[in-house]
């Protein structure tokens, strides 16, 4: 009796133990990332161009780049993603084809950022001729958060519970009014979840940006999609190792981290908002 | 294994039952008939024991019915078992309450012999007695054909109590002094004509029970053949009935 | 008696499982048919064929004809979203989308429009919002859930309790105008109470539908049904008056499965 309990005990202290380490290094990181960053941070920060190699001045075209970059990656994997994703639940479920295109996807989301990157150059940057620009680097990383974007949302939607599609063909639905009357709004948190996951980590890569035409700094907001850019990630990388003096730019390298965490975060809580919102609507 | 043990347990106890009184009523008026042929008034406690016996399978298997019904909701061919159990209980207690009436009235008779030289007294309590163990054999073996026929022989019990009847009142009228013994003797035929229309009824409900159809007493043709009369040939009335 | 569904030679496959075995049956117009039998003996894909709702399960080939008023709805130009809409179904858990009572009722409707006739031709065209408020209000009123909700319309269709929501379910089928309304185990979920209200209002819904209702328990098709189908490991053992079936019963299995002897 005892010794169950014991282990009881034991057991659930190594999980609370496991569940405060996680919350523990957030906070330390962000701490970190603060205590380094905050000092520069401040309204000329945000809203200037960069002076004098980037030592000087703000990091407004890298905040705008990189949400720029974001949008492309918004309005290209998300409707692609979950046209997918559909396509996957509800047409094909169990052929041969539908097989091939889940094996497909979930590899995929396993190749290495660096390796989309290689391929942004090859084909957007050269083949297509779209140079270096905005518009390869957000090709570039839709494709390369396209898989877990499928992937998010065809668990949503197979998670959506066969009773309530029978409902709906029973009553003289098509399928396609069933999938967009019923399955897609069911599904849309779980979407939701995913788009947050996504594009969380479009705007974290550096790797596929250096291959497609990040710039190292720009007096100037780009005017166009097929213009350069800057952005955050790259921008830290940058100031992290090619700056003139490192370690007086290291505040600058943390407040760039911190704007870049906060637009991050900011996006994901308003996701998460969202969500709430059409949960609470569509209450199952 | 059969599912619905509690059920199936309790239609074998009612099954159980239902023979025992079956057998015990029969066996009541064969002897209170016995005790009229031999004149053994030795009897009369045991009839009387008998159908104490079926007064009590009566409310017993009434009870039971009625139980089976609220719990367990029979269809089929246990509904109709149950249907014709609770008929059945109330013409066999018929038969035990007449075997004791007439075990009562053998002390009146004062002339034992009076009843030995009545032929066709004779004759009818060997057709009653025929009727009834048929009757009773037909519901054991659920034997829908011989239910059938009963109504048939009937006929001709009814035609021989009234033959009876006229006979006895010719009695009373030559000799006054025979006039308590000719009613009792009257009486004694109106119970079993009375007996022999019971078991009829439990005719009916045999036949109901086994194919689901109800038996038309007017197809009856009568004048049929009727079985030898076994009940001064052989004392012990047959007991090879067995349950189904 | 008009004969409403007719069902000829009917067999169903699972890949390789042979659920319904050569099926001929006949169901008769506003009457409620019950179906029963042992789990497992093919009552689902039974009544499932008749909507064609097997088209939905992969893997499952239909043979044979299931003719409703005189059309076999398996037959390749027939247009499968009618047919649904003329069969209605309602499953054995109460299934309500997460919308408003209002909208659960008002979905079917509103996907079919209103034909109507126009310079002599047959077009379709959407309702208007008070045509639709009555169509809402008539069924909620037949389903016998009207007084109960009709002032929360808007409430989900799944704050309701297990009974309420199965009336709505009802609803909902009866919004649309079937002829046919088929029932896989309306009550199983359901307390008794609830049961007895549907039971009610099945009985009350064959003076205008006929009413398919498969279901487990023989004490529920005896009360409410006219005509009851037994089947047994996929084959249609005996059908008859529900009087004659649960009274006297012509085949031996039938006995066996209603006096609770199969086993």
């Amino acid at each position: 009796m005892m010794n169950r309990k014991a282990t009881e005990m034991v057991v659930f202290t190594m999980f609370r133990g496991c569940a405060i380490l996680v919350v523990l290094a957030l906070v330390v990181l962000l701490g970190y990332i603060a205590t380094g960053g905050l000092e520069r941070l401040s309204v000329e920060f945000l809203t200037e161009m960069p002076r004098r190699a980037n030592t000087e001045g703000g990091i407004l075209p890298a905040i705008v780049g990189t949400f720029y970059l974001m949008l492309i990656v918004l309005s290209i994997s998300v409707p692609i993603g979950v046209m997918s994703a559909i396509y996957l639940v509800e047409y094909e479920q169990s052929s041969w084809m539908g097989r091939v295109f889940k094996l497909a996807v979930y590899n995929l989301a396993g190749v290495p950022s660096i390796v989309y990157g290689l391929l942004g150059l090859g084909i957007f940057v050269a083949f297509l001729g779209l140079g270096f620009s905005l518009i390869s680097a957000g090709l570039t990383l839709s494709i390369m958060t396209l898989p877990l974007m499928i992937s998010s949302a065809r668990e949503a939607i197979a998670a959506v519970p066969s009773t309530v599609r029978e409902a709906s063909y029973a009553l003289g639905a098509t399928k396609w009014q069933t999938i967009w009357h019923h399955v897609l709004p069911y599904a849309l948190p779980g979407i939701f979840t995913g788009i947050i996951l996504s594009v969380s980590r479009a705007a974290g890569e550096t790797a596929p940006l250096m291959l497609t035409g990040v710039a190292m700094s720009l007096q100037r907001l780009p005017d166009s999609f097929f213009d350069s850019f800057m952005a955050l990630p790259y921008h830290v990388f940058y100031m992290a190792t090619q700056s003139s003096d490192l370690l007086a730019t290291r505040p600058i390298q943390y407040a760039t981290a911190l704007v870049l965490l906060l637009l991050v975060l900011g996006m994901n809580l308003f996701a998460i908002v969202l969500r709430k919102r059409y949960r609470d609507k569509y209450r199952w | 294994m059969v599912p619905r043990t509690t059920f199936n347990h309790e239609m074998e106890e009612l099954s159980k039952e239902i023979t025992e009184m079956a057998n015990v009523s029969k066996t009541a008026f064969e002897k209170s008939v016995q005790m009229i042929a031999d004149m053994d008034f030795s009897l009369r406690e045991e009839v009387k024991a008998l159908d104490k016996r079926v007064y009590q399978l009566n409310e017993q298997i009434d009870k039971h019915c009625l139980d089976i019904i609220a719990l367990h909701s029979p269809v089929a061919g246990d509904l109709r078992l149950i249907s014709a159990c609770l008929k059945m209980v109330e013409d066999l207690n018929r038969f035990g309450r007449y075997a004791t009436d007439i075990a009562e009235l053998i002390d009146d008779f004062e002339e034992g012999k009076a009843f030995k030289r009545f032929e066709s007294l004779r004759t009818m309590s060997c057709l009653v007695v025929g009727i009834v163990d048929d009757a009773v054999y037909s519901f054991l073996q659920r034997d829908a054909e011989k239910a059938s026929h009963l109504h048939e022989r009937d006929d001709a019990v009814d035609a021989l109590y009234d033959t009876i009847f006229r006979e006895i009142l010719t009695y009373m009228m030559e000799d006054p002094r025979k006039i308590t013994v000719g009613i009792d003797l009257i009486l004694v035929a109106r119970y079993m004509e009375r007996v022999a229309d019971h078991a009829c009824n439990i005719g009916e409900y045999v036949y109901h029970m086994v194919t689901g159809e109800r038996l038309d007493p007017k197809m009856r043709t009568g004048n049929v053949e009727q079985p030898p009369c076994r009940i001064f040939e052989h004392p012990d009335p047959r007991s090879d009935l067995d349950l189904k | 008696m008009t004969t409403a569904i007719r069902t000829d030679d009917l067999h169903v496959y699972f890949d390789k499982n042979h659920a319904l075995k050569g099926v001929s049956m006949d169901i008769e117009m506003n009457q409620v048919t019950a179906v029963i039998g042992p789990s497992g003996c093919g009552k689902s894909t039974f009544i499932r064929c008749i909507n064609r709702m097997n088209d939905l399960i992969p893997g499952c080939v239909v043979k044979g004809k299931v003719m409703v008023d005189g059309e076999d709805v398996n037959d390749d130009d027939v247009d499968v979203v009618d047919v649904r809409r003329r069969i209605g179904m309602v499953f054995q858990k109460p299934n309500p989308f997460p919308k408003s009572i209002y909208e659960n009722v008002a979905y079917g409707p509103r996907l079919h429009g209103i034909a109507e006739m126009a310079n002599g031709k047959l077009r379709q065209r959407k309702h208007t919002k008070k045509e639709l408020d009555d169509i809402v209000e008539h069924s909620l009123k037949r389903a016998a859930l009207w007084d109960e909700v009709k002032d929360r319309l808007d409430k989900s269709g799944t704050s309701l309790s297990g009974g309420q929501q199965q009336r709505l379910c009802i609803a909902r089928t009866l919004a649309i105008n079937p002829e046919i309304i088929l029932f896989d185990e309306p009550c199983s979920a359901l307390d008794p109470i609830a049961t007895a209200k549907i039971e009610d209002l099945l009985v009350d819904l064959k003076k205008d539908y006929t009413v398919v209702i498969v279901t487990h328990s023989m004490q529920q098709a005896a009360r409410i049904s006219d005509k009851t189908a037994f089947f047994y490991l996929g084959d249609l053992i005996e059908m008859g008056d529900t009087k004659q079936i649960f009274e006297k019963p012509q085949k031996e299995l039938t006995e066996q499965y209603i006096t609770g002897r199969m086993g």
